[in-house]
């Protein structure tokens, strides 16, 4: 089995993600649960198909890495100092609080207490991975529980090193300090400098002329290159490679280059994320689980309520959102696992022999299964917190009448202007988008915001989408918007569609699907342009709108006559005759236009009379 | 010195050969203001405010169009829907009385050909009374309107005679 090369290992994950994801994602369980089925199914437990775990979960981190990099391109730094209280105050709240209670169940449970304290504090450390995965799933990652999740997940990464730090001072046996005190230091602020002025001043000008050369993979091979580079540098001197790649992004968020860097890296990140959910998978260990399940299961079930109970006070403390908390209950859900960090920790502590017997083991198994059962307790979450939401709203609802006749999914540029337009016309909107920045402002004018996917069913029907009778379909993500438009064709077929075409080809799209009312984005923007242009040039103000409407009137019909021919070759023709119409047409229009300011109409007939 | 507000409504005003001759007569005199209507709202869509602003500011209004199937071209009409309101032009309102109102303007055919055996069946003043009557019910002082027939035809000789016959119209209403 270890004599097996690196692409039978490759087909192995890759045939078990490609047969376990799509299935949990079908039935609704997303896809951090079907990974780890996969991982558990091809396993050392499972079929055997691997053996070798650590390693993999180890190269698996990289996805970690990946991600956390990902992220740091999303933020600017002055964004991420608008997280500052976020990051300190909710981080440090969330580890003292879950720490201590950890600690002190640990202690219950008889460890000593140089295993409690450690045990403890590595278990408030919570799943970067999972949890990030999950809220994006969800699309609360921007809302702002999504928020103060992914501040109290930075902190846990700072928090991580001096963890690591002092699992050989807990040691029983105090030898020696592993990185000298002040020479450590030095070293850690050393490589934040370097990073801060790599990510500064070096990697612009080394972008840019890997732009130059229009070589594609020598971009992608640049940004992996930095990424494991920087993540390399950060793990010598003893800092995660997490938060050394996180920071090398905050860095480079303002750059030019930040989508490149963004589409470079995007498939590395969901690959090894998947590698990692696998490894995972592959990580429980079910003869453990077999010998002593009920150990297992009330550690599970302990440590889960334990920590699911004391993040939900740190919501509340925090004032993360306000009144009874359906968020409060989903924060504590997503953020209620342990943490990768977790594994390197105990791998650390059975070195140092601080685990008595097989605590180790047990503690690590702990936090697979509490992973594994993350997705399963945030649907938990979700449905209790749609009951609760429910039944909470039925006052409220009475009162303010039925549910906004309109849903405008997507409020970017595009959504915006329909909601502002309804809005002035006295009509009241359900918005979905999944990162409002204005949410704030749109609350208060009376608008029903829902953080999230709208191409989930739940969020659709949670909209009120049964009872509404328009919805404005302004994603501008083209293939989230024709999934939006089948999930509403097959769900609320009653429920009328405007949809915002992107261009040509996601107009046909949404013709093919059925839809009849579709607006290309810049289409009347241009149009208004040309008539500008035309006005310009001496042609009437009048005359311009007049050829613009004409112009517009045959596009449209140019363009359905174009869908509805299938070939190719004939697609061809077909725009080429379009383009001989509208010259016709233009000579028509001129050739009427002509006559009516010259001709004498009495004489004729047919002709309106004109002066 | 009075001020005289002139609404123009031709769809293509480029293309016009008698109206832009006429409208040119009025070049130069003080205390004229022009709308071109299809030129401000070439999408029908009238600043009714400012629209009544300028109807306000004046003492006298001139209505030149050319005359569409017997009756003011589209946008002419929808400025007298939309501008003329109720409460402000008539029905309490009185934002218009005693202005005078002058209207010029042209039509296609042959004088001739408004008459009982003509080719129109009527005589042109069966279709003032439309106009004549909608100044009349803001109040305004209704003058002798004037009408080009022919206007695609006539000789440049006839066509500079009106022309200058209507600037001295308007002349006079400026002075009065």
């Amino acid at each position: 089995m270890h004599e097996r090369s690196l692409l039978t290992d490759a087909v192995v994950y890759l045939s078990a993600a490609v047969v376990a994801v799509p299935i949990f994602a079908r039935l609704g369980l997303g896809s951090v649960l079907g990974y780890l089925a996969a991982g558990c199914l091809i396993g050392p437990y499972g079929l055997k198909l691997v053996e070798d775990v650590e390693t993999i979960l180890h190269f698996a981190e990289f996805g970690v890495v990946l991600m956390l990099f990902l992220i740091g391109l999303e933020l600017e730094p002055s964004r991420l100092w608008q997280m500052r209280r976020a990051v300190f105050g909710g981080g440090a709240l969330q580890m003292g609080l879950c720490g201590a209670l950890l600690v002190l169940g640990a202690l219950g449970v008889g460890l000593p207490w140089r295993a409690a304290t450690l045990a403890g504090l590595a278990l408030a450390l919570s799943s970067t991975a999972i949890a990030v995965q999950t809220m994006k799933e969800r699309g609360v990652l921007g809302s702002p529980m999504g928020r103060a999740s992914f501040g109290i997940l930075l902190f846990q990464d700072i928090a991580a090193i001096p963890l690591v730090g002092i699992v050989p001072l807990l040691a029983v046996e105090v030898s020696s300090h592993q990185s000298g005190g002040l020479a450590g230091l030095f070293k850690v602020l050393g490589a934040i400098f370097a990073v801060v002025v790599l990510g500064r001043y070096a990697t612009r000008p080394a972008l840019r002329l890997i732009a130059n050369t229009h070589l594609r993979e020598l971009s992608t091979a640049f940004a992996l290159l930095l990424v494991v580079g920087i993540a390399r540098v950060m793990e010598r001197v003893g800092i995660s490679m997490g938060l050394g790649a996180f920071l090398a992004g905050v860095l480079l968020a303002g750059s030019e280059y930040r989508h490149a860097l963004e589409t470079d890296i995007e498939p590395f990140k969901g690959l090894l994320m998947g590698l990692f959910f696998i490894a995972v998978g592959m990580s429980i260990d079910f003869a453990l689980l077999r010998n002593q399940p009920w150990l297992v299961l009330g550690l599970v079930l302990g440590f889960t309520a334990l920590k699911a109970g004391a993040l939900y006070a740190v919501a509340r403390l925090t004032k993360m959102t306000e009144g009874p908390n359906p968020q409060g209950l989903l924060f504590a859900a997503v953020m209620a696992q342990g943490g990768e960090f977790a594994f390197v920790i105990f791998g650390v502590a059975r070195d140092a022999r601080i685990m008595p017997g097989q605590w180790d083991k047990l503690l690590t198994l702990t936090v697979a299964l509490s992973m594994a059962m993350t997705p399963l307790l945030v649907m938990a979450a979700e449905a209790w917190a749609r009951r609760a939401g429910l039944a909470d709203a039925r006052p409220d609802d009475t009162i303010e009448g039925e549910d906004a006749p309109v849903i405008i999914a997507g409020f970017g540029r595009f959504g915006q202007i329909v909601g502002r337009l309804l809005f002035a016309s006295g009509l009241r909107a359900t918005v979905l988008d999944h990162d409002p920045e204005s949410i704030e402002v749109l609350r208060r004018f009376g608008f029903r915001i829902f953080y999230g996917d709208a191409t989930r069913l739940d969020l659709l029907e949670a909209a009120g989408a049964g009872r509404a009778k328009v919805l404005v379909n302004a994603i501008d993500d083209i293939e989230t918007s024709l999934r939006l438009v089948d999930l509403v064709k097959h769900h609320f077929p009653q429920l009328k569609l405007v949809c915002r075409a992107r261009n040509v080809t996601h107009w046909i799209a949404l013709r093919e699907r059925g839809v009849e009312l579709i607006e290309r984005e810049v289409f009347e923007g241009s149009l208004v342009a040309g008539r500008l242009t035309l006005e310009s040039l001496g042609v009437g103000a009048h005359e311009a709108w007049e050829r613009a409407a004409k112009f517009r009137i045959h596009n449209v019909a140019s363009m359905e006559g174009f869908r509805t021919e299938k070939d190719i070759e004939k697609r061809r023709a077909a725009v080429r005759a379009s383009r001989d119409q509208l010259e016709q047409q233009f000579e028509r229009d001129r050739a009427e236009l002509d006559e009516a300011s010259g001709g004498h109409w009495h004489d004729d007939t047919g002709a309106p009379p004109r002066a | 010195m009075s001020r005289v507000f002139v609404v123009y409504a031709h769809p293509y005003p480029a293309r016009s050969r008698a109206n832009a001759r006429l409208l040119r007569a009025l070049g130069g005199i003080e205390n004229v203001e022009i709308h071109s209507l299809y030129e401000r709202y070439p999408d029908f869509n009238i600043d009714v405010e400012a629209e009544q602003r300028a109807l306000s500011a004046c003492d006298a209004v001139v209505w030149q169009h050319p005359i569409f199937w017997y009756a003011p071209p589209a946008m002419m009409k929808l400025w007298f829907e939309k501008v003329l309101t109720r409460g402000w032009a008539y029905g309490g309102g009185r934002a218009l009385a005693g202005k005078a109102c002058l209207w010029m303007t042209t039509a296609g055919a042959h004088e001739s050909g408004y008459h009982p055996d003509g080719v129109h069946g009527f005589a042109f003043e069966r279709f003032v009374p439309g106009v004549e009557q909608t100044a009349r019910f803001c109040a305004m002082r209704w003058l002798d309107p004037m009408v080009l027939f022919h206007a695609h035809q006539v000789s440049d000789a006839h066509l500079d005679t009106v022309a200058a016959e209507y600037r001295a119209r308007v002349m006079a209403l400026v002075r009065s």
